[in-house]
C-alpha cells in the first residue's frame, strides 16, 4: 500500500519562543486509508489539519501528497493547488448560493458540460438528490453536512480532510452519519484524514488512529492496537478506563497485587502496567497466590456487570459479563484475561500509587 | 458603546482564537497595499505639512504668535464651550435616559424620540434657528410678540450646540442603563445602602463608561464645529482660524491655530482613554437578566412631563415652525434654480466620496478583523486620526499640501471628495467590519481548497455576505458628507455652493428666508442618516 500523506517533521508555532503547538509531528496515511488524529483540545491536531491544507505556513518539516512535496523547506503550495479537500466542523457551506451550486463550487477546472452533471453524481453518492434548489439554511444539520461532504468529493481529490465534522451533530444522528460517510468514502476509495477529540469516533471510524498530546504523537497505530497495546500512560488514559498496577518485572512476568501475571513484552525492573477492566475477571478467593481483595461496589448495566474491588488498600475496576456472582462483601480473587501491558516510562507522569485510573475528561466542544 | 456611526474609544476586537494570534508575515498583496498607502499618505502627509507651515517662521515671529494674549483667549473660549455644552447636555440627557428606562412615565416611546431626534439637526440649522427666532426681527417676536434677546455669542453657541449634540450623551446613558444589572443594585439594598447611596454608589460608577464615551463624541463635535461657533460670532479656535483664513490671510498663524486645535483634540482623546482604562465592567453572573422595577414618580410625574415637553419644544418642535414660518415669508419663485443646484453640487461631491470611502474601507476592515497586526491597527487609527482631527484643520492641511506638493488639484472638486472620504472612512469601516466579523473565515478556506485564488475566493465566498455593510457604509458617508460644512467652505472649487454652505451663508448675513428651503434640505438628509444610524444600531445589536 502506498502512502498518499506523508508528513515528516512538522513543525508550528505561533508565537515564537512559545513551545511549539505542532512539534515535529509525522506519520502517514496509505491510499484508500482512513486514519484519525486523535486528542484533546489543544493538543494541535487542528493545526496540523490546517498545515497540510496550506491555510498555515509551516515552520519546518515537510508535507507530501500523491509524492508531490507542498509544504518543504522555502516551499508552500497555496490551498487552491493541493488537490486536498477539507471539510469543516461547521461545514462552511456557503449561505447565497444553493445546495448545487455549493457543489458546483469547487468545479471550475471541468468542462462547462460536466459540471452539473458530476454535481448530481456527489449528491447521490450522499444520498441528497432533489435537494439541489434548497438554500443551506433550508437543511437539516445532518443534510448540511451531507452537502458539506458531496462539495469535497465533487473534485475528487486526492484526499479529504475531515475537521471534528461530526461535532455539531446531536448524539443518535452522529453515528448513523459516521457510518454513512465511512462508508461513502471507502467505496470512492477516497484516502481521508479526520480530526477528533472523541475516542470513540476515531476508534470506530478510522482504520489507524494517532493520539495526539502537547504538540506531539504519541502513538500511531490500528484502533485495537492503540486501544489494547497502549505505549503510554497518556494514550491509556485517553482511550477509556485502565486499571494502572506498579510493579516488579522481570523478563515475560511481573509480581503485582493481583499475582504474577503476564506481560505484552518483556521487561526488567520497576514498571507501569496498564489493564483494561474487561481484560479482568473475578473468581472465587484463590489462597495459593495470596490475591484476595473485597468487593465493594457493584454497578449492573444490564448486559455486563462493573464491580469495584479493593486489594491491597488500592482499588481496581473489573467488567465482567452478567453471569459473574458477587455480591459486595464478597471476598474474590481478580484474574487477568490478558497479558498486562507495560507503559513507556515518562518523566512528568508521576504515578504513585496502583488502582482504577479515571478516563482523562474529554471537554465537551473543541475550540 | 451604544451610538454613533464610529466607535472611536474602543474598536471592536474579535473572540480570541488561536487564528487571530498567527505570526504576521510581511507580505501585502497590492489591494491592501494601496488602500493603506492611500490613507497613510491622505491623512499624516498633509498633518505633516502643518507642522511645515507653522515652523516656517522664524523664532521672533515664534514668539509673539504662540505665545499672544489672545490664544489664551481662544483656548479659554473653546473650553469653556466645550465644558458648558457637556454641562447642558448632561442636564438634559442624564433626566432624560432615567425617565425613559427607569420610571413609570407614560409615553416613554416618544420621550425616547424626544432623546434621540436632534440628531437630525445640524449645528449649523440649529445657530440659524435659534438666530432666526430670537431678537427683534425673529420668530418669537414677529409671531407671539415675545421680545427676547437676540442670541449670540457664547450663550447662543452653547445653546446651539448643547440642544444638537445631547442625543451622544442620552443614548449612551439608555443603553448604559438598561444594561444594568438590577441584582446589582438589589444587593446593595440588602447591604444597607439607601436609595438615594445605591444611585450614588452603584448606579453611577456603572454609567461611567457610557458617559464618559458619549462625552468624548460631545467633545469632538464641539472642538470640530465651525458653523455654530462661527454664526454666534463666539472666537473659538475653529472661528479665529475660519477669520485668520478667509480675512486676514496670514497662513502660518492658521497653520498654528490649526495645531493648537488638533493638540487640544489630541488630549480630550487621550483623557478618555485613560479614565476610561480599566473600566469597561462586565456583567460576571450568568443567569437570567431581570428588567429593574420602574421607580413610581407620582405627583412629581408633573414636573417631568414639563421637563420633556420643553426639551421636545425647544429642540425638534421650535426649529420646524422657524423654518416653517420663514418658507412662507421668502418670495415663492425666487432661487429655485440656485436650490436645485446646490442640491446637485452636494450631491456630486458626496455620492463619489460615499463610493470611494467603501472602496477603501472594504480592505481595510479586512485587514483589521482577518489579519489582524500592528499595521492593520495602525492603520484603523489612522482613520480615526482623520475623523476626530477638526475639518477646519484637516482641510487647512490638505490646503497647505495641496499647494506645496499638487498645485493642480487645489480648489478642483477631486480635492473636495478626497477631504470627505478620508475624514469619514472610519464612519465606512465600521459596518464593513461588524459584516466580516459575521461571517465565517472558514467560507473562505473552502473555497481555497475548492481551487480558488485568494481574491477570487474572497469575492465568491464572502463578498456576497458584505453587501448589507457596504451599502450602510456608503449611506452613512454619503449622508455625512451631504450636510457637512468646514471641508466644504475651505476645499470646495470657486462658485462651488452646496446646500449646508447655502445655509450657512445666507444665515450669516441674516437672510432667513432664504435660508430656509437650504435648511429644510439638508435637515432632510440629516434625518436619514439619523433614521439609518438607528436601525443599523437595532440591526446590529451593538
Amino acid at each position: 500500500m502506498s502512502n498518499i500523506l506523508s508528513i515528516q517533521g512538522l513543525t508550528k508555532r505561533f508565537v515564537a519562543g512559545a513551545p511549539p503547538v505542532v512539534d515535529e509531528v509525522s506519520f502517514t496515511v496509505g491510499n484508500g486509508e482512513i486514519v484519525a488524529l486523535l486528542g484533546p483540545s489543544g493538543c494541535g491536531k487542528t493545526t496540523t489539519l490546517r498545515l497540510i491544507a496550506g491555510f498555515e505556513h509551516a515552520d519546518a518539516g515537510t508535507v507530501t501528497v500523491g509524492g508531490r512535496l507542498l509544504t518543504g523547506p522555502s516551499i508552500h503550495v497555496p490551498p487552491e493547488a493541493r488537490g486536498v479537500g477539507v471539510v469543516f466542523q461547521d461545514y462552511a457551506l456557503f449561505p447565497h448560493l444553493s445546495v448545487l451550486e455549493n457543489v458546483l463550487f469547487g468545479l471550475q477546472r471541468l468542462p462547462r458540460s460536466q459540471r452539473v452533471a458530476r454535481a448530481r453524481e456527489a449528491l447521490k453518492l450522499v444520498g441528497l438528490s432533489g435537494y439541489e434548489n434548497r438554500k443551506p439554511h433550508e437543511l437539516s444539520g445532518g443534510q448540511q453536512q451531507r452537502v458539506a461532504i458531496a462539495r469535497t468529493l465533487a473534485p475528487m481529490p486526492q484526499l479529504v480532510l475531515l475537521d471534528e465534522p461530526f461535532s455539531n451533530l446531536d448524539a443518535l444522528l452522529r453515528q448513523a452519519t459516521r457510518q454513512e460517510i465511512r462508508t461513502v468514502l471507502k467505496e470512492a476509495g477516497l484516502s481521508a484524514l479526520l480530526v477528533t477529540h472523541d475516542q470513540e469516533e476515531a476508534l470506530s471510524f478510522a482504520d489507524r488512529v494517532g493520539v495526539m498530546r502537547a504538540g506531539r504523537i504519541e502513538q500511531v497505530g490500528t484502533s485495537e492496537e492503540v486501544y489494547y497495546q497502549p505505549r503510554t500512560l497518556f494514550v491509556a488514559q485517553f482511550l477509556g478506563r485502565t486499571n494502572l498496577i506498579l510493579s516488579r518485572a522481570a523478563g515475560d512476568t511481573a509480581e503485582t497485587p493481583l499475582g504474577r501475571i503476564g506481560l505484552n513484552r518483556p521487561a526488567a525492573g520497576d514498571v507501569l502496567l496498564a489493564l483494561r477492566p474487561e481484560h479482568l475477571t473475578l473468581e472465587a478467593p484463590d489462597s495459593a497466590s495470596g490475591c484476595r481483595g473485597r468487593v465493594v461496589g457493584r454497578e449492573f448495566k444490564g448486559h455486563d456487570i462493573t464491580f469495584r474491588v479493593e486489594l491491597n488498600g488500592a482499588e481496581y475496576l473489573v467488567h465482567t459479563d452478567n453471569l459473574v456472582p458477587y455480591q459486595p462483601g464478597d471476598l474474590v480473587s481478580v484474574r487477568p484475561l490478558a497479558p498486562a501491558v507495560v507503559l513507556e516510562n515518562r518523566t512528568g507522569e508521576g504515578v504513585t500509587a496502583s488502582g482504577a485510573a479515571p478516563q482523562l475528561t474529554v471537554p465537551v466542544a473543541e475550540q | 458603546m451604544a451610538i454613533s456611526p464610529v466607535s472611536i474609544s474602543n474598536p471592536t476586537t474579535g473572540g480570541g482564537s488561536i487564528l487571530e494570534r498567527r505570526r504576521w508575515r510581511f507580505q501585502m498583496a497590492w489591494y491592501f497595499l494601496v488602500p493603506a498607502l492611500i490613507v497613510v499618505c491622505g491623512v499624516l502627509v498633509p498633518l505633516a505639512y502643518l507642522f511645515v507651515r507653522a515652523f516656517e517662521a522664524d523664532l521672533d515671529q515664534l514668539n509673539t504668535l504662540v505665545f499672544r494674549a489672545r490664544n489664551l483667549r481662544l483656548l479659554g473660549n473653546t473650553l469653556l464651550l466645550a465644558g458648558g455644552v457637556l454641562v447642558v447636555g448632561s442636564l438634559v440627557a442624564f433626566p432624560l435616559a432615567w425617565l425613559t428606562t427607569r420610571s413609570d412615565i407614560a409615553g416613554k416611546r416618544l420621550l425616547t424620540l424626544v432623546g434621540v431626534l436632534p440628531l437630525a439637526v445640524p449645528g449649523y440649522v440649529m445657530a440659524y434657528v435659534l438666530l432666526a427666532t430670537t431678537g427683534l426681527r425673529g420668530t418669537l417676536a414677529l409671531l407671539f410678540d415675545l421680545n427676547l434677546p437676540r442670541l449670540s455669542g457664547f450663550t447662543g453657541a452653547l445653546a446651539a450646540m448643547s440642544l444638537t449634540t445631547y442625543p451622544y450623551l442620552f443614548l449612551n446613558l439608555r443603553a448604559a442603563l438598561l444594561g444594568l444589572d438590577p441584582s446589582l443594585e438589589e444587593s446593595a439594598r440588602s447591604l444597607g445602602c439607601t436609595e438615594g447611596q445605591v444611585f450614588r454608589r452603584v448606579v453611577l460608577p456603572q454609567l461611567r463608561p457610557a458617559f464618559l464615551s458619549g462625552a468624548l463624541l460631545v467633545g469632538l463635535h464641539v472642538l470640530g464645529d465651525f458653523g455654530v461657533v462661527s454664526l454666534m460670532r463666539f472666537e473659538t479656535f475653529s472661528y479665529a482660524l475660519y477669520l485668520q483664513y478667509t480675512a486676514a490671510y496670514d497662513r502660518i498663524y492658521a497653520a498654528w491655530l490649526a495645531l493648537m486645535l488638533i493638540g487640544v483634540t489630541l488630549c480630550l482623546l487621550v483623557a478618555e482613554a485613560r479614565l476610561l482604562r480599566g473600566r469597561l465592567y462586565h456583567r460576571a453572573g450568568t443567569g437570567m437578566r431581570r428588567r429593574a422595577r420602574p421607580t413610581h414618580l407620582g405627583r412629581w410625574r408633573f414636573p417631568a412631563y414639563a421637563f420633556a415637553a420643553a426639551i421636545g419644544v425647544v429642540s425638534l418642535i421650535m426649529p420646524l415652525l422657524t423654518l416653517a414660518h420663514w418658507m412662507t415669508r421668502r418670495n415663492i419663485n425666487e432661487g429655485w434654480s440656485d436650490l436645485g443646484a446646490a442640491l446637485w453640487s452636494s450631491f456630486s461631491a458626496s455620492a463619489p466620496a460615499a463610493l470611494l470611502a467603501a472602496t477603501l474601507a472594504l480592505p481595510l476592515a479586512y485587514l483589521g478583523v482577518r489579519k489582524p497586526s500592528p499595521i492593520a491597527r495602525g492603520l484603523e487609527r489612522i482613520s480615526y486620526l482623520g475623523y476626530a482631527t477638526p475639518p477646519l484643520a484637516f482641510a487647512l492641511a490638505l490646503i497647505f499640501f495641496t499647494l506645496k506638493a499638487i498645485p493642480a488639484l487645489y480648489q478642483t472638486l477631486l480635492l473636495l471628495i478626497t477631504a470627505y472620504t478620508l475624514h469619514y472612512l472610519a464612519e465606512a469601516i465600521g459596518p464593513v467590519r461588524s459584516a466580516l466579523y459575521q461571517t465565517s473565515p472558514r467560507l473562505q478556506e473552502a473555497a481555497r481548497s475548492l481551487g480558488w485564488t485568494p481574491l477570487r475566493a474572497f469575492f465568491k465566498a464572502t463578498f456576497p455576505l458584505l453587501r448589507r455593510g457596504l451599502v450602510v457604509s456608503m449611506a452613512f458617508v454619503f449622508l455625512s458628507a451631504m450636510k457637512e460644512l468646514p471641508l466644504t467652505f475651505l476645499l470646495s472649487p470657486i462658485g462651488f455652493e452646496t446646500l449646508a454652505m447655502g445655509t450657512w451663508g445666507f444665515a450669516n448675513e441674516g437672510l432667513f428666508g432664504a435660508a430656509a428651503p437650504y435648511a429644510l434640505l439638508t435637515m432632510l438628509f440629516s434625518g436619514a442618516f439619523t433614521a439609518l444610524l438607528l436601525v443599523n444600531e437595532r440591526h446590529t445589536g451593538a
